[in-house]
């Protein structure tokens, strides 16, 4: 049985799971009962400075888009920081760490871009006991318009200030939380690094309007009427979260840096990507709220049997193992060659292939009038679209030609590799010469 | 309540009064919107898409599935109705498993095709519902067409004439229109009166005149339609039965299933209509099946369904099939009726069991007996009154493809032509392709 515990920058924790700062881990009743499932830690919902708390909105504050079947694929949220009481959240943070010292306890914080205040709440933090603190810099509604959340992630100078503050003023692990609504993910997690950052966690939530209602003319969530861009969120995000993740992990100058995975982890699959991307663990919010906190059970089973199969006995195992398989375009091997090939026992004769490839791409497969369809390879790029919309799994591949094979579309051997950087069209190989 | 399953003979009121409602709804709700959303979105939207091919009337199905998906069933409505106006009876009647569903790629891939039919329904069901109807005519042409039979083919052609500005007047032999969508099939496929509401709905289009109670031959002429009109539409069905040749025919009990079916369709009180404690069917149709599973749901005991060929010969599809067996219908194939025991009232029925031989199906030699206070004649219908000087190929009036008879300026469709599979969804495509022609040849006369 593989071992899932986890240490991510000295904070242990039974498994990889924790639940990111969000609503599930708003108060003592939540956590306790997603540590009962078997959570393996939690980012407490972001703190605030003392004082009157923030106020949310009191009509709806999700919007999301869903699948046929209603399988919710997107969500957003317009809601604010813990509207508690700052004092009633580190009572409770404190009692939870002390009744389940074994999971993983950080607090999120984000308080005005001044050092006295930055200073001021690290104290009350440390006085919990908590694991560590992850300082808010992403969230893109509301607190960023009071230059806060993600108005600081947006400004690496701001971050690194901000985490010097953080690491002067605390002896606790600090975790950087970045927005990804910035255009290149490694500036800001550079900076964070700079200012002393243990590690980032990411993705916080992408701006977005989730639909709009076209019988009133207004946004989803719709509030009065109107409507405000709110953070989305879910398996819909994955995507651009596994991407930023990989960039932080592969740049020379951040490869070093730990990371929080965040961002549309629905299975222990989406987990072990992450994982496999260089996130030392992964932070959970979306999957817990749509279908509760017992996912916790998949997520553990799951992650643990797959390590089973492939023989890691440790999660630390599989850790950045694909980070070196990711490159960038112009070291693509430009002599890998392959031709798509439709089993014709596994076809169904939808057309969906000939349609997408005749309509919008290389006419690269033929339809005869039993509806028999195949690739002309004289014709085929390789692009892969007839895979993507093929509706049944494994029945249209992607085959290598073997070297020394004459690709009938190119009329070129099939030869070792070579990319971008050499090749003849490439200006910039030819001025090397 | 007086009688009970056990009641011998032939006896009303067998089931407890408030289950006939229940027996007889439909046999199959309406989808509601999620449903109709997660059936839709199984649709592959196939390219040059076989279930299309499959469609008699080639109703773009993946369109109108992809219109549900995208919220709007009337969308998806129209669409159907642009090639099949009698789309909403079509969804409820068709043999989808054999048509567009049959060919579904996902049938073959899973044996579970996207529920075209109910898909179908839903989106119909909308504008039905709403009595919203899509089309308005065209400017009036000033010609005038008649149309015999009130049936799906007899409307079709009705409604695309009507559409295209000519005034049509339909010249129907029964009480109320609608033809075998009324009288023909079973109750639980057009509950809650489907088949008058339909024909309401279509005639919102306007310029058609509904003649009820008017039988071709007796009534009137082809000659006179004729005389009358600028083209002639015949879709008056088959209006006669095939009898089973046995001495004891016209016993007490014996009755063709088609007037069955028909006398059940237009009691408002099913608990008043009689059926027998044993029930015998012969055929190995939708007539046939239709008159045994409605036997068993007014209370029959017995229904046995007899036919002489083997199982994958009967027309009635497996879904049919598998729907009586589930009502309690005992299906007996390769038995073929031999005589008949009545004494003044059926008694019981002699088959010989049969194989295929030769020259077609020949009997055993090994027999049996049923008993049967009620026996269903369902093996098959004929054309009577075929207008003198029409043409006939085989037993059917003889047409081209655009549905010309072998007289101009009259054209058929429907069962009472021959070609067709004699499916609703048939009629419905001849009736309209014939009004096409019709409409052609009336505006290229310059008459």
């Amino acid at each position: 049985m593989a071992n899932l515990t986890t240490n991510f920058i000295g904070i242990k924790s039974p498994n990889p799971y924790w639940l990111a700062s969000a609503p599930p881990t708003d108060k003592e009743y939540n956590v306790v009962r997603a540590f009962k499932a078997g959570w393996g830690g939690v980012v407490w919902k972001t703190l605030g400075s003392e004082g009157p708390p923030i106020v949310n909105v009191n009509g709806p504050r999700y919007g999301a888009i869903w699948g046929a079947d209603r399988r919710l694929l997107g969500l957003n949220n317009i809601e604010l920081i813990t509207d508690r009481p700052l004092e009633v959240n580190l009572r409770e943070i404190k009692q939870v760490k002390r009744d389940w010292p074994d999971r993983a306890m950080v607090v999120s914080l984000m308080v005005p871009c001044d050092e006295e205040s930055w200073k001021a709440i690290l104290k009350h933090v440390e006085d919990t006991e908590a694991d560590g603190v992850e300082l808010n810099f992403g969230c893109p509604h509301g607190m960023s318009e009071r230059g806060m959340g993600a108005a600081v992630g947006q400004v690496p100078e701001y971050i690194e200030m901000v985490t010097r503050w953080v690491k002067q003023h605390s002896r606790m692990p600090c975790i950087v939380k970045l927005t990804p609504n910035i255009a290149d993910i490694r500036k800001p997690a550079e900076a964070a690094k700079r200012g002393g950052a243990d590690a980032v966690s990411l993705i916080n939530t992408i701006n977005s309007i989730t639909s709009v209602n076209l019988d009133t003319f207004s946004p989803e969530p719709m509030i009065d009427g109107k409507g405000a861009h709110g953070g989305y969120c879910g398996p819909a995000v994955k995507p651009i979260a596994l991407n930023m993740v990989s960039e932080i992990a592969r740049s020379p100058e951040t490869a070093d840096l730990p990371i929080s995975g965040i961002g549309g982890v629905t299975t222990w699959r989406d987990a072990a990507e992450f994982l496999t991307l260089g996130a030392g663990n992964v932070q959970v919010c979306t999957a817990a709220m749509t279908y509760g906190f017992g996912i916790i059970k998949e997520l553990t089973a799951g992650l643990s049997q797959y390590m089973d199969e492939k023989g890691f006995t440790s999660v630390d195992q599989l850790v950045g193992r694909a980070v070196p398989n990711v490159t960038d375009w112009q070291y693509l091997n430009l002599n890998y060659v392959t031709k798509a090939r439709i089993n014709q026992d596994l076809c169904i004769s939808c057309g969906r292939c000939f349609a997408a490839c005749e309509d919008t791409s290389h006419q690269a497969i033929s339809m005869s009038p039993e509806r028999v369809f195949e690739v002309i390879d004289a014709e085929c790029v390789a692009c892969n679209l007839c895979v993507n919309v093929c509706p049944v799994a494994d029945c249209i591949t992607m085959e290598e030609m073997p070297k020394g094979a004459v690709d009938p579309r190119t009329g070129d051997v099939v030869s070792d590799y070579a990319n971008w950087t050499t090749h003849p069209n490439n200006p910039m190989a030819k001025a090397a010469e | 309540m007086s009688n009970s399953l056990t009641t011998p003979g032939i006896a009303p009121a067998r089931l407890n009064p408030d289950v006939y409602a229940e027996h007889f709804d439909d046999l199959y709700p309406d989808y509601d919107p999620h449903e109709a959303m997660v059936a839709a979105d199984r649709c592959y939207f196939c390219h040059d898409a076989p279930c299309i091919t499959a469609c008699p009337t080639e109703i773009d199905i993946p369109l109108f599935i992809r219109q549900i998906q995208a919220g709007q069933p009337e969308a998806a409505a129209r669409t159907i109705f642009d090639q099949n106006i009698l789309g909403g009876m079509c969804a409820r009647v068709c043999p989808t498993e054999t048509l567009c569903e049959g060919a579904c790629v996902r049938e073959a891939a899973e044996g579970k095709p996207v529920e075209i039919g109910r898909l179908q329904r839903y989106a119909t069901e909308t504008l039905i519902a709403k009595n919203s109807h899509p089309y308005t005519r065209q400017t009036p042409t000033g010609k005038r067409v008649a149309v015999v039979g009130a049936g799906p083919a007899g409307l079709a052609c009705a409604h695309r004439l009507a559409m295209k500005g000519h005034d049509v007047t339909i010249f129907d032999r029964h009480e109320k229109p609608g033809g075998l969508n009324e009288y023909g099939i079973a109750a639980y496929k057009a509950a809650h009166g489907f088949a008058q509401a339909e024909v309401d709905w279509l005639m919102q289009i306007g310029g058609i005149t509904l003649h009820q109670g008017w039988s071709l031959g007796t009534d009137g002429t082809l000659l006179e339609l004729q005389e009358q009109f600028d083209a002639v539409f015949l879709g008056m069905g088959l209006a006669g039965v095939n009898a089973l040749g046995l001495e004891g025919e016209g016993a007490t009990g014996t009755r063709d299933a088609v007037d069955f079916i028909a006398e059940l369709r237009q009691t408002s009180d099913l608990s008043t209509l009689p059926v027998g404690r044993h029930v015998v069917v012969i055929g190995g149709g939708m007539t046939a099946v239709d008159a045994a599973v409605q036997s068993r749901l007014l209370g029959a005991e017995h229904v046995s369904m007899v036919y002489r060929r083997e199982r994958a010969a009967m027309s009635a599809s497996d879904y049919e099939l598998n729907h009586a067996a589930n009502e309690g219908v005992k299906i007996i194939t390769n038995a073929m009726p031999v005589a008949i025991h009545a004494n003044g009232a059926m008694r019981e029925v002699e088959f010989a069991y049969t194989r295929a031989g030769v020259t077609g199906v020949e009997p055993t030699g090994e027999t049996f007996r049923l008993k049967a206070d009620q026996v269903f004649k369902a093996i098959g219908q004929t054309l009577v009154g075929a207008p003198d000087g029409v043409a006939l190929e085989g037993r059917k009036i003889k047409v081209d493809a655009a549905g010309r008879t072998s007289v101009p300026g009259v054209w058929a469709g429907g069962d009472c032509t021959g070609g067709g599979e004699d499916l609703t969804v048939t009629a419905v495509a001849q009736g309209r392709d014939a009004a096409e022609s019709i409409h052609a040849s009336l505006m290229n006369s310059g008459a």
